[in-house]
């Protein structure tokens, strides 16, 4: 400890009862040079309110353009050990679920070659192992490789896909994500692993419309799980609700953006056909109301942070789909897409952005797909209507004639 | 080159089935209901009648390899070796002996990490790497969610809020967390141009791309001191830095004018209301390291103000919705200004275009 840095600013984040972030640097730093020097450097940016990062360089392991963010220090005579701090995207298991004996064997492996600093998880989802030398990276690969863990995406490729813990322990879930993320995974592993797109794309799986995984705000196809039938009704539970003390008028029927249940103190009556599936009745008496039998998903596209022309939410492209092994009517329409995107897309412009640029009606055309009302709030208010043909003189008796 | 051949790659990650404890396995799609026993601990139970307890623990996301294997010991003492993490960081622990929750939870309140982040709570917080490991943070970020949770710890470790409050934190505009669907969302920016550093412009950059990559069309090709570069108009800049991303030679970060704002409202689940975008509530707050405490001060006022005031369940966004933005600016103290109106693309569409307005 004698030799650590003196870091009176990022002690003071020491103290309070949530866990500390700098105690953390400071146990790796215990017995690893490259934490020692982050948190001297990152003391120096507490003090000067800058940060001390150059912009990433291009690194890699062999054979793959992304996964690897390259990282240099600004001060690399201060802080020689983190001249070099580069960062690994190590694809995680769907669901984020591990043994022990996975984790430890990760551990290992970052102690042999890394600073011994991860995040658990990135943004993305992927394990993040926080900072090496490139002279690492090949060694890490092949170790990790291993024990069967590959390396995720970063740069104009296709993102690591993530979701939700879905069937193995919610209720909730109205299709397997974890299976269909893994599939996903598997088969797109070449669009993972070397960045062809005009910029990033990413899938994330939701069991339901809760949607834990942020779906519809961060991925530029954003599945998420729902039903087609009614839900399911336990009449008994919902009285034992009522019994305990739930204001089920207020509470429930009160709370419904469809106006579509009523409860007369003992049966709860819902109007399923004008249900929107909302999960906020499901969500309060998870004992007595659970989604419907007939489930699947809802499939939208589009959404996405501020860079570059605004932040977007994702709009729907398919309202229902069983969703079932081996997913081919997905993957159809997502190559389907890739091939639209990537022939006139342009560079750093994602998915959703394109489709703002020439319109969701060309895009449908490009993709192969009819138009439907659920894709849209409303229809146009606007009469700037494109028509593809017109009539000349004549043409209508040619066509009675045809 | 016989070793490249050989060299196994694109196998993706191991598959999930190995990591899921035995009852989850045998009750994989058959979860029937769940409950929340208390403040970060819960059962779901099967149609099978077999119950799986789940205990979640608050985790700053950036852990050092000892504190994972100190997970590993806890799951190995009281879970057979299973664990997992949240969407939002937390670990989690995965059970099926009732007798052991009690004990794993005195031994993760040693260890240092409250329990809590369930039901009617706030739970961790969604963050980006900040000054710690990124080249275009405007702020820090573990800095800022080590204060903000230390100031709300209460609210983590019970479920005595009206609603879920999700608070997230994106050091840039870049948002790598993607926090602008939050109902609180600390975001870091800047407030001054790029300083072209117009030497190395020609070397570093593609300068087509450069003038491409800004979004109001500030920047255009020019030839400063005989060298070919760009110039910005600096009126145009919104500061998004975009122009930075491609082009090392434009740096943003700037100790005077950076800092951070805050936006509130925005939600991602489809209950009640529909996903919404996160608002402007706070334009700036200067950095203020270690402890931000303005930041701070901040969100617990905004978290205060929606506690005291919502409906049972109403998310940030409801309720500010249900009493509109005017009395919201009224009753927070929050001054209205001129950064608070929309200026870029559909600008209109945010405007107030009817007469329903309290007074």
């Amino acid at each position: 400890m004698a030799d650590l840095p003196k870091t009176p600013l990022l002690d003071e984040l020491e103290s309070g009862p949530f866990p500390s972030f700098v105690s953390e640097i400071k146990r790796a730093a215990e017995k690893n040079d490259m934490s020692k020097d982050l948190l001297g450097q990152l003391e120096q940016s507490y003090r000067e309110k800058i940060g001390h990062w150059k912009h990433g360089g291009i690194v890699g392991v062999m054979g793959y353009g992304g996964g690897v963010i390259g990282r240099y220090s600004d001060l690399p005579k201060e802080w020689p050990n983190i001249s070099h701090f580069h960062t690994m995207r190590i694809n995680h298991p769907s669901g984020w679920f591990y043994t022990s004996k996975s984790l430890r064997e990760i551990c290992n492996i970052w102690e042999k070659h890394g600073s011994g600093l991860t995040n658990m998880h990135g943004s993305t989802g992927d394990i993040i192992l926080l900072g090496t030398t490139t002279d690492h990276l090949e060694p890490v690969f092949e170790e990790l490789g291993k024990i069967d863990f590959d390396i995720g995406g970063s740069g104009s490729d296709l993102r690591t896909p993530s979701c939700c813990c879905g069937q193995a322990r919610c209720e909730w879930a109205c299709y397997d994500t974890m299976a269909l993320t893994y599939d996903l995974t598997m088969h797109y592993q070449d669009e993972l692993h070397r960045p062809a797109f005009p910029y990033k794309f990413k899938f994330k799986m939701s069991g339901c419309p809760n949607d834990c995984v942020a779906s519809i705000a961060r991925s530029d196809m954003s599945i998420i799980g729902t039903w087609r039938d009614s839900i399911q009704i336990d009449q008994d539970a919902v009285r034992e609700y009522a019994d305990k003390g739930m204001d089920i008028r207020s509470d429930v029927i009160g709370n419904c953006p469809a106006k579509c249940m009523d409860f007369d103190g003992k049966e709860l009556h819902i109007e399923n056909s004008y249900c929107v599936r909302c999960m906020h009745c499901i969500n309060v008496m998870p004992k007595a109301l659970r989604p419907g039998k007939d489930k699947g998903a809802t499939v939208l596209l589009g959404s996405k942070a501020p860079i570059v022309e605004g932040a977007m939410l994702s709009s729907v492209l398919i309202p229902f789909w069983k969703l079932e092994p081996p997913y081919s009517d997905l993957k159809e329409i997502v190559d389907n897409i890739w091939d639209v995107w990537c022939e006139d897309g342009k560079a750093r412009e994602r998915v959703g952005e394109f489709i703002q640029r020439v319109g969701l009606g060309n895009f449908l055309d490009a993709i192969g797909l009819e138009p439907v009302a659920e894709m849209v709030a409303h229809p146009r208010e606007n009469p700037y209507v494109f028509y593809e043909d017109y009539f000349e003189e004549g043409d209508e008796e040619e066509e009675e004639k045809g | 080159m016989a070793d490249v051949q050989e060299r196994r790659t694109d196998f993706g990650p191991p598959h999930y089935e190995q990591f899921l404890p035995p009852i989850i396995k045998e009750n994989y799609g058959k979860w029937k209901y769940h409950e929340i026993l208390k403040p970060g601990v819960m059962v779901h139970v099967s149609e099978t009648g077999d119950k799986l307890f789940t205990i979640r623990a608050a985790s700053p996301r950036l852990v050092c390899i000892d504190k994972i294997r100190d997970y590993c010991d806890l799951a190995d003492k009281y879970c057979d070796g299973y664990l997992r993490f949240t969407s939002r960081h937390n670990v989690e622990f995965l059970l099926t002996k009732h007798e052991n929750i009690e004990p794993l939870v005195a031994d993760l309140k040693k260890l240092g990490h409250p329990i809590g982040g369930m039901g009617n709570s706030i739970t961790s917080i969604v963050h980006t790497q900040g000054w710690v490991h990124c080249h275009s943070a405007a702020t820090d970020a573990s800095g800022i969610v080590k204060s903000v949770m230390d100031d709300l710890s209460e609210y983590f470790e019970n479920m005595k809020l009206p609603g879920k409050l999700r608070i997230a934190l994106a050091c840039c505009l870049n948002m790598c967390g993607a926090v602008h669907c939050s109902d609180i969302a600390i975001l870091g920016i800047h407030r001054r141009p790029p300083r072209t550093d117009h030497t190395r412009v020609k070397a570093m950059c593609e300068i087509p791309s450069v003038s491409a990559s800004c979004p109001t069309a500030a920047i255009r090709p020019a030839t400063v001191d005989g060298r070919a570069s760009v110039e910005v108009i600096e009126e145009r800049c919104m500061y998004c830095a975009n122009c930075f991303t491609v082009c090392p030679a434009m740096p943003m970060a700037d100790p005077l004018n950076d800092g951070v704002s805050i936006w509130i409202g925005g939600k991602v689940s489809n209950a009640r209301s529909e996903p919404t975008f996160s608002k402007l509530a706070i334009p700036f707050i200067p950095n203020n390291p270690p402890r931000w405490p303005e930041v701070t001060q901040a969100v617990r006022g905004l978290v205060e103000l929606w506690a005291s005031n919502a409906n049972k369940y109403e998310r940030m966004g409801e309720w500010i919705n249900r009493i509109g933005w005017p009395k919201f600016f009224r009753m927070s103290g929050i001054e209205f200004q001129k950064e608070h109106i929309d200026d870029f693309k559909h600008a209109g569409l945010t405007y107030k275009r009817s007469t329903h307005l309290t007074f």
